[in-house]
């Protein structure tokens, strides 16, 4: 039987009265990497935050590894969305992928040894240990990027979670980028948020679109009608320049 | 001035103030400047000004009551009250500053007119006089220090975390708007341990000078306060030794002020020149 990592049972999100989510279902397996894409403001963030346990349900039940999310998150790896940081903050790159281990220590102790190695290793896996002193806003954003992936795999994460990663990375640096995304995906599933369809469809096994409900067939297809629902436009615009492995093939052509 | 220095103890408290408001200053003063508290920095330490009037006011009843007094109790609670306005209601950060700063001042300026007769040093609490410095202020100094070291001590790496990624930190459990207002009742204990020293107007320039030139010279958190510290204590020492030489005593903490920016002034010029060509070939252009 192949493991649910996440489970959503009729999920409901609301701000201050404002559907944000309606009626989610959706079940992430072991070997998942899971593409959300969908239009700006149709919640896909907040689907995320769901998983850890930022924002509760008003309807319907979260579990993350057959916990709460809440219990769940030590577990989860988070890569949020980056656009605004300061780049002349001054913390070093150890320091950053350091603050991953928080939600394992206590308050009154300094980091241990043992943070200090799993965050050398978590630097290593995403070849950025030669750059640990490096000032983060030093580095390229590519660089940034693995920087907090490493900080989002320090807490040794059965799940991976990243926000419109590619939102900084040169597209040069962006293949490079996803492979390390599928080399990590044969230790733990992973759910990538992004609004750029053609780019995630290449590198993910699943693929789903939001907008406040989900379409999701457990597979890397989507039918013309999700998307012309998702969307509220013609298929063809946005099915212009999709690889054919996303939408099921028109009866036409 | 190191006669006067072993001669006066007023230049002796003067001295130790000054190294127990530079401690404070660049400790907090690193979280002010990297975390960009200054605006809010500067609205506590106006604010301020309501709890020294309430000071005066309550002295005439209660035996122990102090304008200082007065003012670390109503600090602390100014600045949470400014805090929870920001992160609980819709109203903009700057507005809710601008309302708690000058409802403080009036709130001071209130009292201060109930109180009956005259205040003789209530211009040293809005521009600081190190004349007025007494044994007793210089304990409360050192027992504020002492609370924001053990703090900061207990709470560094999550501080480290939330200035740096709030959104991150809370992801990682950790409770950031209490972390956010606990940094706020830090800033308020310093501003009311700087406010004997060089006044509540002129807080806010120690609070982000000496930070300002150490952040020149490092990328570590760390080393930034200590740097700031080295900084402030340099420009108390250079203020008042200033300040004692062309003799106006009771404008020291501007001395002190103009000296940090003389320093912060050649700094801003070394570091051009000197770290120019090292910066060109280190930052990746976007």
């Amino acid at each position: 039987m192949v493991e649910e990592v996440v489970k959503l049972n009729n999920v409901w999100v609301q701000y201050d009265g404002t559907p944000i989510l309606e009626d989610i279902s959706l079940s992430i397996r072991k070997d998942d990497f899971l593409g959300l894409i969908g239009p700006n403001g149709g919640g896909k963030t907040t689907l995320l935050k769901l998983m850890l346990g930022l924002v509760s349900p008003s309807r319907g039940q979260v579990t993350i590894l057959g916990q709460s999310p809440e219990a769940g998150r030590k577990k989860v790896g988070y890569v949020p969305q980056h656009s605004l940081f300061d780049r002349d903050f001054p913390i070093n790159v150890l320091e950053v992928v350091l603050t991953g281990r928080l939600s394992r220590t206590r308050p009154f102790n300094w980091y241990s040894k043992a943070d200090r190695r799993a965050a050398t290793e978590a630097l290593q896996s995403v070849d950025m240990l030669d750059f640990k002193d490096r000032q983060i806003g030093m580095l390229s954003g590519g660089q940034q990027q693995r920087v907090f992936v490493a900080r989002a795999l320090v807490s040794d994460p059965r799940l991976l979670l990243l926000d419109e990663p590619m939102s900084n990375v040169d597209t040069p640096m962006q293949a490079e980028f996803y492979e390390l995304l599928e080399r990590l995906n044969k230790h733990m599933p992973i759910v990538l948020v992004s609004h750029d369809i053609s780019a995630v469809s290449v590198y993910v096994n699943k693929i789903a679109c939001l907008n406040r409900r989900l379409y999701y067939h457990e597979s890397k297809e989507l039918t013309p009608e999700d998307m012309e629902a998702a969307y509220q436009c013609p298929i063809q615009m946005i099915a212009h320049g999709v690889p054919h492995s996303v939408l099921k093939e028109h009866t036409h052509e | 001035m190191i006669d006067a220095l072993l001669h006066y103890p007023f230049m002796q408290r003067a001295f130790i103030a000054g190294l127990l408001a530079a401690v404070a200053c660049g400790i907090i003063g690193t979280y002010v400047v990297v975390k960009r508290m200054v605006s809010i920095s500067g609205g506590i330490s106006h604010a301020s000004f309501g709890g020294i009037g309430i000071g005066y006011y309550l002295a005439q009843y209660i035996s122990w009551m102090t304008p200082l007094y007065g003012a670390l109790i109503f600090t602390p609670l100014a600045a949470l009250v400014m805090g929870i306005f920001v992160k609980r209601t819709h109203v903009a950060e700057d507005t809710a500053i601008g309302i708690i700063w000058a409802v403080g001042m009036a709130l001071g300026l209130t009292f201060i007119g109930l109180t009956p007769g005259y205040t003789p040093d209530l211009f040293s609490y809005l521009f600081g006089n190190i004349l007025f410095v007494t044994n007793s202020d210089l304990i409360t100094m050192a027992a504020l220090d002492a609370i924001i070291i053990v703090f900061v001590l207990a709470l560094y790496k999550e501080l480290l975390a939330i200035s740096f990624d709030q959104e991150f930190g809370t992801a990682m459990g950790l409770p950031t708007e209490r972390l956010y207002l606990m940094l706020l009742c830090l800033i308020a204990l310093t501003v009311v341990l700087l406010m004997r020293f060089v006044g509540i107007i002129l807080i806010i320039a120690l609070l982000t000078i000496p930070t300002a030139t150490a952040r020149q010279h490092t990328h570590s958190l760390k080393k930034m306060m200590m740097l700031s510290i080295l900084f402030g204590i340099a420009s108390v020492i250079g203020g008042l030794r200033l300040s004692y030489e062309i003799d106006i005593h009771t404008g020291s903490g501007a001395m002190i002020i103009l000296f940090s920016a003389v320093i912060f002034l050649i700094s801003t010029v070394l570091t051009r020149f000197c770290h120019r060509r090292h910066l060109d070939i280190e930052v990746p252009a976007e």
